[in-house]
């Protein structure tokens, strides 16, 4: 694991995460869904590789981000809908 | 104004590599560019802990280190005319423009829709493979691996190496089909090498054939999975499911250039010459876009399009090795060809559309891809369709339907420079 650590919001709340890692392996180690579908089930990372959009989330204020495409970055805001 | 580059390369694998390589060593000006924010692609992705694989490293540093390399990391191609392309990056759109372009867009998974398959938990083999490469938490996660294919075994060491208690791989073919793949691999000892390691690293792990996931199950998260095998079904307690049939070629860029396309078997996959030529002039395909042949395979046709379009001459020994490559991908096709049961997996409420949520009884009725998304929504979410197209398509349902711009769901500013490319008909906002 990278030494070095960073520190990240995820609705509201601050977790250290070792630098280098996805946004959606960030919100992994937390108990929640990514997003909630139209129907308003819980979802979460599919495809892994920025086809399938399952793990879109706000990143720093902008919507439908794909967490699996974004490397995590100090002081990010995250906001899931889970 | 658009800044101009002698040889731009969509993708950053071992194909857009290659042909990075060769370009570069031919004086040309080079842009490269990707989705992901680091070059290797899928096979070579770098690895949060771990790096990239070695030889992948080495290739990576010293083009980045070339001063007529330009990389535009998380960068997706929205829109493409003749000799120009409009990109997206993290901030930004932005033009550019080329005398060659190389599609070296690779290819995706086959995620084929069953009872359970959107419960979070439920991921691609090469998706868990990949997620576990971005740091995915799995130690100590009890880990099912399924579908098809000699990737379920990369998918387990990948999921190992990072902590996971991979409880089974359960591969659809028949023993007597893999066994038969088996003794082919003579033929490529590359790959009989690389087989044995793997299954080496993974001798204690059960490897079962004739096996599919039926279901899966959970209250919110997958807990357990239903097992069809040859003994029976059995029921697996498990957190995450890592199930894959196999890849499919990327080829929406090569179909919004109006590159002529083949089918392999239900997907298309860019058709190309011995030398990587479509019949664009001067757009060129390599690897996986051109259909499943592998790492080697597309190292050897980015080498070749790379060559080919700087003018360069592309030796015999080069176009026999890519040959060679391609008739192994033949062969892997032949034996882990899909049981037409895991065609079948899916119940009338199952959804198929998961950006829309719709049914596949919804679907019943239709026989086109543009009729059932007009009527249901089918494939009119984020994803555009690669994952329910591709998946109805694979099913025998209906092919995906053309590709349009933006290739990619983009940021309202981006769709207004759509406007400033040459040709914009076939664009609808």
């Amino acid at each position: 694991m990278s030494a070095l650590s960073l520190r990240i919001q995820i609705d509201g709340e601050t977790i250290s995460v070792p630098a280098g890692i996805s946004v959606a392996a960030a919100i992994a180690r937390l108990p929640r869904a990514f997003r909630r579908s139209v129907s308003g089930q819980a979802r979460a990372p599919f495809c892994g590789m920025g086809i399938c959009f399952e793990c879109r989330v706000r990143i720093d204020g902008v919507a439908q981000q794909r967490a699996c495409m974004v490397p995590v970055r100090d002081g990010m805001q995250v906001a899931t809908d889970g | 104004m658009a800044e101009h580059y002698d040889v731009v390369i969509v993708g950053a694998g071992p194909a857009g590599l290659a042909a990075t390589e060769a370009a570069l060593a031919n004086g040309a000006r080079v842009a490269c560019l990707d989705a992901h924010a680091n070059l290797g692609g899928q096979v070579w992705r770098k690895d949060s802990a771990h790096g990239w694989p070695r030889r992948a490293r080495r290739i990576i540093n010293t083009l980045l280190a070339h001063p007529a390399m330009t990389w535009l990391p998380q960068t997706q191609v929205i829109a493409a005319d003749a000799g120009e392309l409009l990109l997206q990056d993290e901030k930004h759109a932005l033009h550019i423009s080329h005398n060659a372009l190389i599609i070296a867009t690779g290819a995706r998974e086959l995620l084929l829709p069953f009872p359970g398959w959107t419960l979070p938990g439920v991921t691609g083999a090469a998706g868990l493979q990949a997620l576990s490469k971005q740091g995915w938490p799995l130690t100590g996660r009890r880990v099912a691996i399924a579908g098809s294919g000699p990737l379920l075994l990369a998918a387990a060491v990948t999921a190992r190496r990072h902590g996971a208690r991979v409880l089974g791989i359960y591969e659809q073919a028949s023993e007597a089909a893999v066994r038969d793949f088996a003794r082919t691999l003579w033929r490529w000892p590359g790959k009989a090498w690389q087989a044995a390691m793997l299954r080496s690293q993974l001798a204690d792990i059960p490897y079962r054939c004739g096996s599919v996931v039926t279901r899966a199950k959970g209250d919110g998260a997958l807990q357990s999975i239903d097992i069809d095998g040859p003994h029976g079904t059995q029921r697996l307690e498990c957190d995450q499911l890592a199930v894959g049939y196999g890849l499919v070629p990327n080829v929406e860029l090569a179909q919004m250039l109006g590159c002529a396309l083949r089918q392999e078997g239900a997907h298309p996959c860019v058709n190309v010459d011995a030398l990587q030529r479509t019949d664009k002039s001067g757009v060129y395909a390599a690897g996986e876009a051109c259909g499943i042949g592998g790492r080697e395979c597309a190292w050897f046709e980015g080498r070749i399009a790379g060559l080919a379009a700087t003018g360069a001459s592309v030796g015999a020994t080069l176009l026999k090795q890519q040959q060679h490559a391609r008739a192994f991908a033949a062969t892997l096709h032949q034996h882990f060809k899909l049981d037409p049961y895991v065609h079948n997996l899916a119940m009338p409420d199952t959804l198929i559309c998961r950006c829309e949520d719709v049914p596949l009884r919804a679907l019943d009725g239709y026989d086109d891809a543009r009729s059932a998304k007009l009527a249901t929504r089918c494939g009119m979410g984020a994803c555009q369709g690669r994952i329910c197209g591709t998946a109805l398509a694979e099913l025998g349902r209906f092919a995906r339907s053309g590709q349009r711009p933006p290739l990619f769901p983009a940021r309202l500013s981006t769709l207004g420079e759509i406007s400033s490319l040459s040709d914009t008909e076939g664009f609808v906002s």
